[in-house]
């Protein structure tokens, strides 16, 4: 054992060496199962419940191999952190989902880069690079977790402003403070010519400034990504901390962690056509390159003329198969359980609904679908994009509420545009589009969307979704 | 480097290779429960926060190590508690709906 803080309690411990890492092997398969039971709906719970599980055990038995059961002082903080914990767990909105995880994206960076440096601390006088090594680098990404992690809590509880911040020279900026978190790095773990609170106060103030710049660059439409990355980082530091204190059970399921998030980055890159690479350096925010037509006015009143001829409303008249296609713009309007009337409305008369949800739908991945499913809508009835993209040009109808990008055919052949190759929603292949947006302006991306212009069977609802929804609703 | 420190990284590659193949079947829909399973799991830096604040009690400087020792106990414990709750809430949400559907 080379840390001095196992030093101290490994000596008179109840439970043998051999006996520990047996059970920290079981913890962390029990944490493995429980991600398997995730892949399934039905067994989601449980799998849960027993990492849940899991994590307490292996809080239990960590006190009882260090020998710190009786110490008591460490009961109140425990305690804290569960009641604030159940609190912030039962008071949030479901719409709300994005900014908790970010903000317990935070909260995990920081308390591994408070461990870290305590693991720093004790070993900066010894030998033992790998642990310094690795407690500097678990301070260094804790804290640009939880820096990054506030910023896109803030922004997505829009505390701060949403748009986008570039910096003048920002990528020269990210570079110099990458430089300089690299050089702490190594000092920490191989001088020792700087005293430990200047070298600990370089590592905390320069991660901070990244974690920062690295989210304030951060739009809307990239937040998914972002999220996902903090999700990974803040298991990449609890890994990273593990290492530090030579905790094995704290690698193990940092490690999972780290690796889930970077999976769920990779898929959310692959949905909105970004380079992890690209979002790795820092390039976390679109530019907004797309050209905007200039004729766009008189276009849309064509459009608006078309649908004036025939009523939305009778379009919907016996159909015998739908597609819905709800975006972030439903649930800004709070339009969910409308929709759901809507769609319940439809199979009364004798029509099949679908759901058709695009990877990034909504704030981070998956957001759209427990929306809908808070709304009451069967989990049965909601498809991902690559099961139902081949059913469009079937279908009698496709409604889209509140969403743009994920739709958008120029993302097949406008090169050049920020939405050019990213997979879509094949919504244009439907003989008839209803559409409730609120206004015709591009979305995100700034690409306008062609099915707008499109001259027969394209019906746009400009307005409010709740209202428009609504008073669609009405009219059936 | 040691041999635990050796065995440390082992143990990180085959957690990762196989956590990240798990995550694979996880369904879309469910990826936002997975995020805040994960903040929980994240949460297991609890070990180390316990770990580094009995550490500290016993040390030169008690005061200062207990209070950033608590304040690491506090955080991970938020993750840990929260992260499963908010995980079980919704988890709870996509069963429960499905059969009041089936009733109606």
């Amino acid at each position: 054992m080379n840390s001095s803080i196992l030093l101290q309690f490994s000596t008179a411990s109840l439970l043998s060496d051999p006996v520990y890492y047996i059970l920290c092997g079981v913890l962390a398969m029990a944490v493995l199962l429980g991600i398997h039971f995730m892949s399934k709906v039905e067994t989601a719970r449980q799998g849960n419940l027993i990492s849940a599980v899991a994590v307490a055990l292996g809080i239990v038995i960590t006190l009882i191999k260090k020998d710190i059961l009786p110490v008591w002082l460490i009961y109140p903080g425990m305690a804290i952190g569960l009641i604030f914990g159940l609190i912030l767990a039962k008071k949030v909105k479901m719409i709300q989902m994005p900014q908790l995880v970010a903000l317990l994206n935070g909260i995990g960076g920081a308390a591994s880069a408070i461990v870290a440096s305590f693991a720093l601390v004790s070993l900066y006088q010894s030998p033992d690079v790998f642990g310094k090594v690795t407690a500097s680098l678990a301070i260094v990404i804790g804290t640009i977790t939880l820096f990054g992690s506030l910023i896109a809590a803030g922004k997505l509880h829009k505390v701060i402003s949403q748009k986008p911040v570039v910096l003048p020279l920002h990528q020269v900026i990210t570079t110099i403070l990458l430089v300089v978190l690299l050089f702490s790095i190594v000092s920490g773990g191989f001088l020792n010519n700087f005293s430990f609170p200047v070298l600990l106060s370089v590592m905390l103030i320069f991660a901070a400034a990244f974690g920062v710049v690295f989210s304030v660059r951060v739009g809307g439409a990239d937040m998914p990504i972002t999220i996902s990355l903090l999700n990974s980082l803040s298991g990449l530091a609890a890994a990273i901390a593990g290492f530090a204190v030579t905790d094995i059970l704290l690698v193990a399921v940092g490690g999972i962690v780290g690796a889930s998030g970077l999976f769920l980055t990779q898929i959310m890159c692959k949905a909105m056509n970004r380079n992890l690479a690209d979002i790795l350096l820092g390039k976390t925010s679109v530019q907004g390159k797309g050209e905007s037509k200039t004729e766009k006015a008189p276009e849309v009143a064509a459009t608006e003329e078309v649908a004036a001829t025939v009523n939305p409303a009778e379009v919907v008249k016996g159909v015998k198969k739908v597609i819905i296609v709800p975006g972030y713009g439903m649930a800004l309007a709070h339009a969910q359980h409308l929709v759901k009337s809507l769609a319940q409305k439809l199979t009364a008369d004798g029509a099949t609904v679908k759901y058709a949800i695009h990877p990034v739908a909504g704030r981070m991945p998956g957001h759209m679908d427990v929306l809908l499913i808070e709304a009451g809508v069967p989990f049965e009835d909601v498809y991902e994009m690559d099961d139902i993209n081949e059913e469009f040009k079937d279908a009698d109808v496709a409604i889209v509420v509140g969403a743009n990008d994920v739709l958008n055919p120029a993302a097949r052949n406008a090169e050049g545009t920020p939405i050019y190759g990213m997979p879509i929603l094949n919504v244009d292949q439907c003989s008839k589009i209803i559409i409730f947006n609120y206004d015709l302006k591009p979305g995100y991306s700034g690409v306008d969307n062609p099915i707008y212009n499109r001259k027969e069977g394209v019906w746009v609802i400009q307005g409010d979704a709740k209202d428009t929804v609504a008073q669609f609703l009405s009219e059936l | 480097m040691n041999l635990i420190q050796y065995i440390l990284l082992g143990v990180f590659v085959v957690a990762s290779v196989v956590g990240y193949l798990l995550i694979n079947n996880v369904p879309s829909r469910l990826h936002t429960p997975l995020m805040s399973g994960m903040n929980a799991l994240s949460g297991i830096t609890i070990l180390g926060a316990l770990l580094a604040t009995a550490t500290a009690l016993s040390s030169s400087n008690p005061v200062v190590g207990y209070v950033f020792g608590s304040l690491a106990i506090i955080l991970a414990m938020i993750n840990v508690a929260g992260g499963f709750a908010v995980t079980n809430r919704m988890l709870k949400m996509f069963g429960k709906k499905k059969e009041d559907n089936n009733e109606q």
